[in-house]
């Protein structure tokens, strides 16, 4: 099973999502087949275009839409293993992937990059996932829960909604935000938004978490009447039932009652990286190098994405990125030469704010969300509404499928983050 | 950034509270931060979480969120903020004298 023997090393990458699918075809285009194998495991084949949940919920995408099969991103000459990871032994660099009759396979590898993501856990929140869950308690973070938001909307006749991030780390702390901004914009077209209170509620001390980017989207939510809960950690959740509201209780014994709540649960990472010895921390993302992206629990392993514990956000942008710095650094290493420290922690996302209209952030680790154009000093405003981001966030979908994956770059968007262009930046 | 007399000691701190040289802090200093976080009975289960998140700093070089700590310190989310009732990872993080948690990204 995916061992070659006739070639003399083997790149094995974990997760075929978006950081394991560009890692394993811009290693494919830089390693000769005929030395190196590649595979790449996952547990099933349908690849999710995470950014266009979003929009399920308003009608505005179909889940059967933003799903591919993975395989079929891959380039020729990559293997695809359909299994679950049992568990990695770094001891013996090896993956034990699990049989359908219960026994292992064994895939030996030189390097192992880690792309299996972060994974949804509300069964660790008291509650969450108890009375009420996907009838009055929904996420639009699985295709399941936003099919089953979009269908809840369509019968929502007024009351108080309360999106809430229950805690960090999650994917694209950006999205809950624009959950509210568009479901500000869908109330209206609908014309229930003054039957409607609408709730943000965050564990953080603002909006955001970077402090530019967080007054400019707090002042976002107050124009739009949405009211905004800071410092708000969820411990338990109470879906109430026909006769009882809901509510979410903080566990500094604050309680925000609600008629439909959308909750962003806690991510962790992926199942098998807690039954790996030394690979992963308490959440279950791998310690990583935040600049060569090489893993601190062996030289061999790598890490790319959602998985890593880097200070990055979880994001596809930032997979995108990072994937120039680890491809390198995995071929320096085959090679055996020296690591260089590439990746800046570079991220952008484009904000959906209703409206036929988005803004844009882009920033590091270094440099927080300032406004100005991106990438250059002509090019689409940065943290400013405007119809030509709202046009961009839909133009990347196909850029996403087409460039992306297949490891392509993308026209000047380059994998550091340019100041050019940003207020408040010196042009270097 | 602000000085602050902690203990005898001239330490600086963030707008936030939190120590700008987390080497300045001392094990001395940590009744007179919990006064100030509001804390005047210090318990056996107060110093454990701050020895842990001093440890967990030194360490990783990031004190632990409170979801981590509820994790790897032995003490539930629930008693963690029977202890710190104004949010366990940020003040315990403000007493043990370490930069704020990173969790925030």
């Amino acid at each position: 099973m995916g061992f070659d023997r006739d070639v003399t090393t083997n790149v094995v990458v974990l997760g075929g999502g978006t950081g394991g699918t560009l890692a394993a075809n811009r290693l494919r285009r830089l390693l000769p087949a005929g030395d190196v194998a590649i595979t790449v495991v996952d547990q099933d084949d349908r690849h999710v275009y995470q950014p266009g949940l979003l929009f399920v919920p308003f009608g505005l995408a179909k889940v059967d839409d933003l799903v591919r099969p993975r395989q079929r991103q891959l380039r020729d000459g990559i293997d695809f293993v359909r299994a679950p990871v049992d568990h990695v032994d770094l001891e013996r660099d090896e993956v034990h992937v699990a049989g359908p009759d219960g026994a292992h396979s064994v895939l030996g590898y030189d390097v192992l990059v880690v792309a299996s993501g972060a994974r949804l856990v509300p069964e660790e929140t008291e509650g969450l996932s108890g009375r009420g869950w996907m009838e009055r308690v929904f996420t639009f973070y699985t295709p399941e829960g936003a099919a089953a938001l979009e269908g809840a909307l369509a019968t929502f006749d007024g009351g108080r909604v309360v999106v809430n991030v229950v805690d960090l780390p999650v994917k694209c702390p950006v999205a809950p935000l624009e959950f509210c901004f568009l479901a500000d914009w869908w109330f209206r077209e609908h014309g229930l938004r003054d039957r409607v209170d609408l709730v943000y509620a965050t564990p953080l001390d603002g909006a955001f978490t970077k402090p530019v980017a967080a007054a400019h989207l707090g002042g976002m939510l107050a124009d739009r009447g949405i009211d905004l809960v800071t410092e708000f950690t969820t411990g338990s959740v109470d879906g109430g039932d026909t006769s009882t509201e809901g509510r979410l209780v903080a566990y500094d014994g604050r309680e925000l009652a609600f008629d439909l709540a959308v909750v962003v649960p806690l991510h962790a990472g992926a199942e098998y990286v807690d039954r790996s010895p030394g690979l992963g921390d308490a959440l279950g993302f791998v310690p990583t190098d935040q600049h060569t992206l090489q893993s601190k629990v062996a030289p061999n392993v790598f890490v790319i994405g959602d998985a890593a514990d880097v200070p990055a956000s979880k994001a596809g942008s930032v997979a995108h990125f990072e994937g120039e710095t680890l491809v390198g650094n995995v071929v320096r290493y085959l090679r055996d030469e020296p690591l260089e420290p590439g990746f800046d922690g570079h991220a952008n996302c484009f904000i959906e704010t209703g409206f036929h209209k988005a803004l844009l952030i882009d920033f590091n680790y270094d440099t927080e969300p300032l406004p100005g154009r991106y990438p250059g000093s002509i090019g689409l405003p940065l943290l400013r509404e405007s119809r030509l981001n709202h046009v961009g966030k839909l133009l990347f979908e196909s850029l996403y499928w087409h460039s992306l994956l297949p490891g392509r770059d993308l026209p000047g968007i380059g994998a550091s983050m340019p100041a050019a262009g940003k207020k408040g930046v010196p042009a270097c | 950034m602000l000085m602050a007399t902690i203990a005898s000691h001239a330490v600086e701190l963030d707008e936030e509270g939190f120590f700008v040289h987390p080497e300045d802090w001392d094990e001395e200093m940590v009744p007179e931060l919990a006064a100030r976080e509001g804390i005047e009975d210090l318990t056996e289960a107060h110093w454990a979480v701050i020895r842990f998140m001093r440890r967990e700093w030194l360490d990783k070089g990031t004190g632990p969120t409170v979801r981590v700590l509820g994790r790897t310190s032995g003490v539930s989310i629930k008693e963690l903020y029977e202890l710190f009732p104004k949010g366990p990872a940020k003040v315990a993080a403000r007493i043990a004298g370490i930069p704020k948690p990173r969790g925030c990204i």
